[in-house]
């Protein structure tokens, strides 16, 4: 009788591999990054040269198309792939770094709100409440009409109206974590507040700080191009995604192509950016680990 | 000199509803090498007892009065810092909860090195030898291995070894263990007491064990208090408490547990319930229920005598 493939005990497959989902989102993260990083050198136009006699051509597979503008060009004339390839070290650099001082400023203050209570958690989340109270694209409005458009302005005021979307959610998960029996045993084990505070409860509070940064790097993407698209973030010609996404937006029945690539664009960030969270929160958890 | 003394002792909660007396007047000694079991029902103030010793009473409790010296020194009058040095140092904890008392991120080995590394300097690969040589002594099979392990990846007996392990590891000369088996299985509990026992005789270690439960009593421990209601009711050495109980609580207790020569009735138990540790009535704190309780028990707080040698009774109406 022979012995079938069926009949073999199931071995579980090691899932040690990386997942299809977080190659593809690393792969395309550095796809996007690279073109980002090596613009300058890809793209085959100035993205702010502006050649008239060929404005609003569609993309080079559709009739009028042509050649040396793949994706076809803008309502003057400029080269969409160039401008896209350009738009990313913009809007890549500038949700990187806002995402990531949001992240430094909400964070500390969520530890330390959700860790310590009392007097330090009721100033805290009444800020927080503040912050949450004033619309916060008319604070980015009231801050860059004082302090004059600039890239650092734009990135200063992002960081600083997003990260109460950390600090919230950085101290809900601190309230329960420092309630939980380790971190009682460290206390009894004489460390010291800040060390229960950077060794025992942000690592376990990792996972939620995780997830929220790559949403909020999509997030300020979106906020970038709105500001831009009020005239206080990124001044034009310096082309940015969002710009051109709300620029687009005005021929979007007789151009679809003007705002659908950087549309795309913005999409396939959010989502490799998304997938590659998801892959790393399963990796720094060591519980989901076989 | 006692290693540690405990004269006095009241930590009290306030809260919207009244003040908690928690603990109302605790006084024990822990001589060096002894084993003293705390014993009393849920809520009677065990473990308050134990966070005060440390000086980790959760807000709003605190503590009111009294004195703990540790080697004479006034825990009660040390400075933040300096109480700081003393936790796990030469005071450590084992917590009931294996489970949870594990930091989930960190392997056990990086967890017991920090241990090592917190009270003494030295360098991390020597600390990480040390880690594996206290999983070894609390009898963690292939140490090495396990070392690197996380929290979740062991059974709730390893992970109790590990808690261990990891209170011991700086080198403590009392070790307080709240009711370090109660969330194990029976076999597995008694492989911890024996650990436990071995380990505490090897390093001439004192214990404080906190437990609800008169077997891990008679296991592990030369002597026992009786606590009921923030106050010890019976303190003496373990087999006079087994053999001649003087207490009405205490005989109350024995009689809960059950026995073969009882074998077909139904478990004993004390009539009524602990009373509201807010009320601030005199008396005993015992005589609602207590059987033999007569009128001065209501009104006067029997003190703590030593009705034998090295037996004590706070109630003046046992039988000697």
């Amino acid at each position: 009788m022979s012995v079938t493939a069926t009949m073999l005990p199931v071995v579980a497959r090691p899932r040690r591999r990386v997942s299809f989902r977080a190659a593809f989102g690393l792969g395309a993260l550095l796809l996007i990054g690279g073109s980002a990083v090596l613009a300058p050198q890809l793209a085959p136009w100035d993205p702010a040269r502006q050649m008239l006699i060929k404005r609003l051509r569609p993309p080079m597979w559709q009739a009028h198309g042509l050649r040396e503008h793949p994706l076809g060009t803008d309502h003057l004339g400029r080269d969409i792939l160039s401008r896209i390839l350009h738009g990313g070290r913009i809007s890549l650099g500038v949700g990187l770094t806002a995402v990531t001082l949001s992240a430094l400023i909400g964070v500390t203050l969520g530890l330390l709100a959700g860790f310590f209570g009392g007097r330090a958690d009721a100033f805290i989340m009444r800020i927080v409440d503040v912050f949450l109270a004033i619309p916060y694209i008319l604070l980015a409005m009231g801050v860059v009409f004082a302090l004059g458009p600039s890239l650092l302005n734009v990135i200063l005021v992002m960081g600083a109206t997003r990260w109460v979307q950390f600090a919230r959610i950085v101290r809900a998960d601190v309230l329960s974590i420092r309630e939980r029996e380790f971190v009682a045993g460290a206390r009894a084990r004489g460390n010291r507040p800040l060390r229960l505070l950077l060794r025992h409860v942000l690592p376990n509070a990792l996972t939620p700080i995780i997830v929220v940064a790559t949403l909020e790097l999509a997030f300020m993407i979106i906020y970038e191009s709105a500001l831009s698209f009020l005239g206080l973030g990124v001044q034009p010609p310096t082309p940015t995604w969002g710009w051109m996404l709300a620029d687009g937006r005005n021929y979007v029945a007789t151009a679809w192509w003007l705002a659908t690539f950087p549309g795309l664009a913005i999409m396939l960030t959010v989502l490799a950016v998304n997938l590659l969270g998801d892959w790393l929160r399963d990796t720094l958890d060591p519980r989901l680990k076989v | 000199m006692a290693l540690l003394s405990v004269e006095g002792l009241r930590t009290q909660f306030a809260t919207g509803a009244g003040t908690v007396r928690a603990v109302d007047g605790v006084s024990f000694a822990i001589e060096r090498g002894e084993v003293l079991g705390l014993v009393g029902e849920s809520g009677c103030g065990k473990s308050v007892t134990s966070l005060s010793i440390m000086r980790l009473v959760p807000p709003p409790g605190q503590i009111v009065a009294g004195r703990i010296r540790l080697e004479g020194e006034d825990l009660l009058d040390k400075d933040a810092e300096a109480m700081r040095r003393v936790r796990g140092a030469r005071i450590a904890m084992v917590f009931q909860e294996p489970m949870t008392s594990l930091n989930p991120v960190f392997t056990v080995g990086d967890q017991i090195t920090a241990a090592v590394l917190a009270h003494e300097s030295g360098r991390r690969r020597a600390a990480w030898d040390r880690a594996v040589e206290m999983l070894d002594q609390v009898q963690v099979p292939s140490p090495g291995e396990r070392a690197r392990d996380y929290p979740h990846q062991l059974s709730g007996g390893l992970r109790q070894r590990a808690m261990i392990a990891l209170a011991l590891a700086p080198g403590p000369q009392l070790l307080i263990a709240d009711e370090p088996t109660t969330a194990l299985d029976v076999t597995i509990q008694a492989q911890i007491l024996d650990l436990l026992r071995r380990l505490q005789a090897e390093r001439g270690m004192a214990v404080l064990l906190i437990t609800h439960d008169l077997g891990v009593v008679a296991e592990l421990c030369h002597r026992v208090a009786i606590i009921y209601a923030g106050r010890i009711v019976e303190m003496a050495p373990v087999a006079r408490i087994f053999e001649e109980p003087l207490h009405p609580y205490t005989r109350g207790l024995l009689r809960c547990l059950p026995h073969p020569s009882r074998f077909g009735q139904p478990l004993s138990s004390i009539e009524g319930a602990p009373p509201d540790l807010r009320g601030a009535d005199a008396g005993c704190p015992f005589a609602p229920r207590c059987p033999l309780a007569i009128e001065s028990c209501r009104r006067h707080e029997p003190a703590l005598a030593e009705r034998r040698p090295g037996h004590f009774v706070a109630c003046p109406v046992a039988v000697v």
